[in-house]
This record gives structure tokens, C-alpha cells and sequence, in this order.
């Protein structure tokens, strides 16, 4: 098999804003290079810049300076309605908020990446009942998100970043919201998703959540500080 | 598309109370215009009716006569022969003051003219019983008259009772030739439209001591002639005066078609009014979704997170404004209509509202919620959607 290019190749990324006069390095210089069925866990305190780092890898933000070639083709350059189909088509939100909409109910909800990508009724109907049925919420497709405990509205969350078969799954504090045996079920979940084959990034400040990944790479300052084995990770902290 | 109606549909459902607020200004206005359509519209046709019933196709003259320029019934006569083509009908008009008395009764309010043999037609009206006056009455200076409905019946009992009898003018006897078929049935009582005696008018200049006719009536035969036939009117008679001050020519479908723009520009002021109170209700409309954008950032932020492109929720929000104010001028339709029925009765006026009203405050209801849903909708298709996942 031919060697395929990296899912995600961050190279010399900068993310500046200039705030009162100063200039502000969220992303100071930083190239991360991840292949298809990782699981990569991006550490850092609040402030180190690793929300900014998600941000730009989730094509919800451009960076100042570098290139980000997602899935072999440079997103930097693309315009806004691009990187809406992007999002779309190739990633997998999963929010520390859940952020279902609270007037739609949980099909609607798991549904709505496949309105956004043209699919017609009866196919979101499908897809989004076997994305339900993965995270084992099927039965539960008619309630509203409010009827639903914590865990399973972060499961419904997860059913909706799956519906569209995306190639990278994002993560961020998936189990920030969530108490310790609610998050492990979901990091179980995660753990289970990428044996399948997904390629996860999961964004944590969480070092106990961190090492669940695979690999880890610690942001401090704007910089990558690690960006290695999990194991290597667990012995210098 | 069809799924951005439902969602706004949805939307609008889930929010009762404020879309209903939203949609008031909209649903006055939209009523108000109705409302004073219909009401001009109907006052417009009634009044369009009366004087349609006073006989559009009429021009009146009035002249004054000086020893050294005047004009008479003979040369009035001639004028109207040689300009048949443009007239149908001309009679002299000479009021005369008194009372008319039977044997038994009097009858002090009836109104008492001297006309020429073509009267009845110029009034349009037939005769119930007899004849009317003829030619041959005018230059015999007969002493004979025709009786309105009212005073034969107020005088003998019944109209045809009257045919042959004698009055009394002014201490003359006339002999009753013809009584005119009933008019009105409001208007039963002295002095009303039924009360009246015509004698021929060349009798009428010697009962007054006054040989001065002062007042014509012509008919056209076209409508549509009238204000031609009234400058030929006017022409004639200054060729006679040589002045305009000593003549006056008036023809009613002028008068009509004078009021009917009053009317119009009445109604245009009025419409005007009620537009306003429509732009402030799309004010109204900016206003929320302006808040509803605000409220929704954060919902905006997850749908553009899942693919969501800029004009996918433009489209969503425009639509949402444009179905509130939609729905709001249809509520507005309907309370448009039974109110002015409803106010038309009140008020004893009548209420004709017009496809035209209801299409146009249906189209701008409809642009109102596409045009101050605009702004609120661009402004939503614009955030950051990192922000707006930000916010709460």
C-alpha cells in the first residue's frame, strides 16, 4: 500500500492577535503531524493555547502564518463557505456543552450535519438511527435533549459527530461536564471508536484524561512542550 | 426549503407570545388599510350613485340678462337645435313662488316650476297618469299643469283622481293634465321629492310678472361629451354677453369626476398614514429578530460547526422574519375585513374593500419580513462561530 499523506499536518502554524498594542502568540510555531487512525490527546493548561490549536485544526479558525493541509489539501487558503463543507463533510465535532438544540428532538438533533450535506429525508432518517443505534440511544430518538441525563445527551453528541462518517472525530473536554463514571463510559466509548478505526483528537487541561490517548501532545505557551507515546507522557509527569 | 418553512414554522409556534407581540403592528396596519379602503371605497360608490341618480349626463345654465345682451327661450331653443348631434334634451326652468290650493286643501311646500315640454325625459322619469305638458301648451300659454305623486294624492286620494281636476295658483285655475310616477318612498311628507307641480314655462313668466327666463337644463347624449358640450355652451353664450361674468355653465359629471379625486387623494393621505404605521411595524420586526439572532448565537455557533454555510442560516432567519410578518398580514386580512364591515354598519357608511387593498397589504406584509429580516439574518450568518459557541 502506497504511504498516505497524514490526516492532519499542522506546519509552522501561528495564531497572533494583537490585543491593546501587544502582539499575543496563541499558537507559537506549531507543526503536529497526525495520521489516520490515531488517537492523539492535546494536553495544556487553560491559556496555553491548546483551544486556539483545536479551533484551527477544526477549520473554525484560519491561523496567521503556516499551512494546514487536512486530509492532503491546504484548508488555509479556502474561503468561508468552504470550510463550512469541510466541517461538514469531514469532521466530527464532540463539545464539553453536548450542544444539542434544545428545541429539536434527539433525531432531529443527530440528523442535522446530514440536512447541512443535502441528504434527503429518508436517508437522514437511516444514517442518523444506525449512528443512534451505535452509542445505544435508538429507542430514545423521539425525546428532547432535556429529557436525557448528562451522559446520554454527550452519547446523542457523539451519534451526531458519527452520523456523517467523518474522518477526524474532535473532541473537546468531552468529559468536562460529566461525573467520573459518566466520563469513563464516554472514554470507554471514545477508546472502542478508535479500535474501530476513528481518527480522535481529543483536547483535555485533564493529564488522567490525557493518558487514555494513545499519543500526547502537551501545548505550554503557545508551544508544543511533548509530542509522544503515551507512555513516555505518563513517565515524565 | 421546504425544511427552513418548517423550522421557521417551528420556531414561531415555540414562541408564541413574542411572535404574536411581533406580529401586532403588522396585523393593525395591515387592518388599518383595509379598513379605510373599504370605507372610502364604499362612500366613494354611494356617492358616485346619488349623483349618478341626479342625472350625469345634465348641464345647467344660468344666465343674466341685461338690456343690452340677453338671451331667451327661442334663441336657447335654436342654439340647441343647431347642436342636436351633442344634445338630447334641452328645457327652460322658471321658478315660480305661491301655494297650490283645491277646493278643499292647500298645500304650502310644493314647488312650483314653469318647464318645457322635454322635462320630463331630462329627468328621466315616466308618467303615472295623464300627460305630460306639450308644445302646444308652451306657445298657447296654456293654463295647465302636471302634479308630482305626493300633492295629487295629498289633494284627491289617489293619483288618478287628479287627471282632470282644477288647482289653484295664485288665484288662477289650471287644469291638471298628467300626474308623474312616485319617486321616492323616504322622502313622503311636504316639501319632499315627490311634492311638486310643473306648468309650462312660457305661463310661468306671465304668472310672475317676470318675462326673464334665468335657467336652463340641457341633456347630453354621450356622457364622455359633456365637457365638450359645455364649452359649446359657453362659446355661444359668450358670443352673446361678451363677458363671462354674466353666464354659468355647470356640468355634474365634471362636479363628479371633481369629488371622486377629492375622494382620491383623501384616501391616498389616508393610505399614506396607515404605510407609516406599516414601516414602524417592520421596525418592530427588526427589532426581534435582532434579539432572537442575540439569543440564538450560541445555537447559530453549534449549526455552523456542523456545516452550516453563511447563507444556510441567512436563509433560515430571513425566512423566520418573513413568515412572522406573513402571517401577521393575514391575520391582518381578515380582522381588515370584518372590521370594516363591522365599523360600516356603526357608522351607517357602506364598506367595499378591494381585491387590489388585500393583494397590496399581502405583498407588503410579505416584504416587510424580507427586507427587516435582512439585517438581522446577515448579522447571524456572519458570527464567528467560535464566539458564538462561546457564548450563552
Amino acid at each position: 500500500m502506497a504511504e498516505e499523506h497524514p490526516l492532519i499536518d499542522l506546519r509552522h502554524i501561528y495564531k497572533i492577535y494583537t490585543l491593546g498594542g501587544e502582539e499575543i502568540h496563541a499558537n507559537d510555531d506549531i507543526s503536529v503531524s497526525i495520521q489516520r487512525g490515531e488517537f492523539v490527546a492535546i494536553v495544556g493548561k487553560s491559556g496555553s493555547g491548546k483551544s486556539t490549536l483545536m479551533n484551527i485544526i477544526g477549520a473554525l479558525d484560519v491561523p496567521t502564518e503556516g499551512e494546514y493541509y487536512l486530509g492532503g489539501e491546504d484548508v488555509t487558503e479556502m474561503s468561508d463557505n468552504q470550510l463550512a463543507e469541510i466541517r461538514n463533510k469531514m469532521i466530527g465535532f464532540i463539545f464539553q456543552q453536548y450542544n444539542l438544540l434544545p428545541k429539536l428532538n434527539i433525531l432531529e438533533n443527530v440528523e442535522l450535519p446530514l440536512l447541512y450535506a443535502g441528504l434527503s429525508k429518508a436517508e437522514r432518517r437511516e444514517r442518523a438511527m444506525a449512528s443512534l443505534k451505535r452509542v445505544g440511544l435508538e429507542e430514545k430518538w423521539r425525546n428532547m435533549p432535556n429529557q436525557l441525563s448528562g451522559g446520554q445527551q454527550q452519547r446523542v453528541s457523539i451519534a451526531r459527530a458519527l452520523a456523517g462518517t467523518p474522518s477526524l472525530i474532535l473532541a473537546d473536554e468531552p468529559t468536562g461536564a460529566l461525573d467520573s463514571r459518566t466520563g469513563r463510559e464516554v472514554l470507554n466509548f471514545l477508546k472502542k471508536l478508535n479500535e474501530e478505526g476513528n481518527t480522535i483528537v481529543m483536547i483535555t487541561h485533564d493529564n488522567s484524561i490525557a493518558l487514555e490517548a494513545k499519543r500526547v501532545v502537551r501545548i505550554i505557551d503557545g508551544k508544543v512542550d511533548f509530542d509522544g507515546d503515551v507512555k513516555e507522557y505518563a513517565a515524565i509527569i | 426549503m421546504l425544511q427552513s418553512f418548517n423550522l421557521a414554522l417551528k420556531s414561531i409556534w415555540g414562541n408564541k407570545m413574542r411572535s404574536f407581540l411581533t406580529m401586532l403592528g403588522i396585523i393593525i396596519g395591515v387592518a388599518a388599510v383595509i379598513i379605510l379602503v373599504s370605507l372610502v371605497n364604499g362612500q366613494m360608490s354611494y356617492m358616485t350613485e346619488s349623483f349618478a341618480s341626479m342625472g350625469t349626463n345634465r348641464i345647467t345654465v344660468n344666465v343674466t340678462n341685461i338690456t343690452t345682451r340677453s338671451v331667451g327661450a327661442d334663441e336657447m331653443y335654436e342654439f340647441f337645435e343647431d347642436n342636436s348631434d351633442l344634445f338630447e334634451e334641452m328645457s327652460p326652468t322658471v321658478q315660480v313662488g305661491g301655494m297650490v290650493k283645491n277646493s278643499q286643501d292647500t298645500m304650502s311646500a310644493t314647488s312650483i316650476s314653469g318647464v318645457g315640454e322635454g322635462y320630463l325625459n331630462i329627468l328621466d322619469r315616466e308618467m303615472f297618469a295623464g300627460r305630460f305638458i306639450q308644445y302646444s301648451d308652451v306657445i298657447g300659454y296654456q293654463k295647465v299643469c302636471v302634479l308630482g305623486y305626493y300633492p295629487a294624492v295629498e289633494l284627491w286620494g289617489s293619483a288618478q283622481q287628479a287627471v282632470g281636476q282644477t288647482v289653484k295658483l295664485n288665484g288662477q285655475a289650471y287644469t291638471v293634465v298628467g300626474v308623474v310616477e312616485r319617486q321616492d318612498d323616504d322622502d313622503w311628507e311636504d316639501g319632499g321629492s315627490d311634492d311638486y307641480l310643473y306648468i309650462p314655462y312660457s305661463t310661468a313668466t306671465k304668472l310672475s310678472q317676470n318675462t326673464n327666463i334665468n335657467n336652463y337644463t340641457f341633456t347630453v347624449k354621450e356622457v364622455n361629451q359633456a365637457t365638450e358640450a359645455k364649452e359649446v355652451i359657453e362659446e355661444y353664450l359668450f358670443t352673446v354677453f361678451k363677458t363671462e361674468d354674466l353666464y354659468n355653465v355647470t356640468a355634474m359629471s365634471e362636479m363628479l369626476d371633481e369629488l371622486n379625486s377629492m375622494i382620491s387623494m383623501m384616501s391616498a393621505v389616508l393610505g399614506g398614514i396607515a404605510g407609516i404605521s406599516l414601516l414602524v411595524a417592520g421596525v418592530g420586526v427588526m427589532n426581534i429578530m435582532l434579539v432572537s439572532v442575540t439569543e440564538r448565537t450560541r445555537e447559530i455557533g453549534i449549526r455552523k460547526s456542523l456545516g452550516a454555510k453563511r447563507r444556510t442560516i441567512m436563509t433560515q432567519f430571513v425566512i423566520e422574519a418573513a413568515m412572522t410578518s406573513t402571517i401577521g398580514g393575514i391575520l391582518g386580512i381578515f380582522l381588515g375585513l370584518g372590521g370594516s364591515v363591522g365599523l360600516g354598519s356603526l357608522l351607517g357608511m357602506t364598506a367595499k374593500p378591494t381585491i387590489g387593498s388585500v393583494g397590496l397589504a399581502f405583498g407588503v406584509s410579505v416584504a416587510i419580513g424580507l427586507i427587516f429580516g435582512y439585517m438581522p439574518a446577515n448579522r447571524a450568518a456572519k458570527l464567528n462561530p467560535i464566539d458564538a459557541l462561546r457564548s450563552e
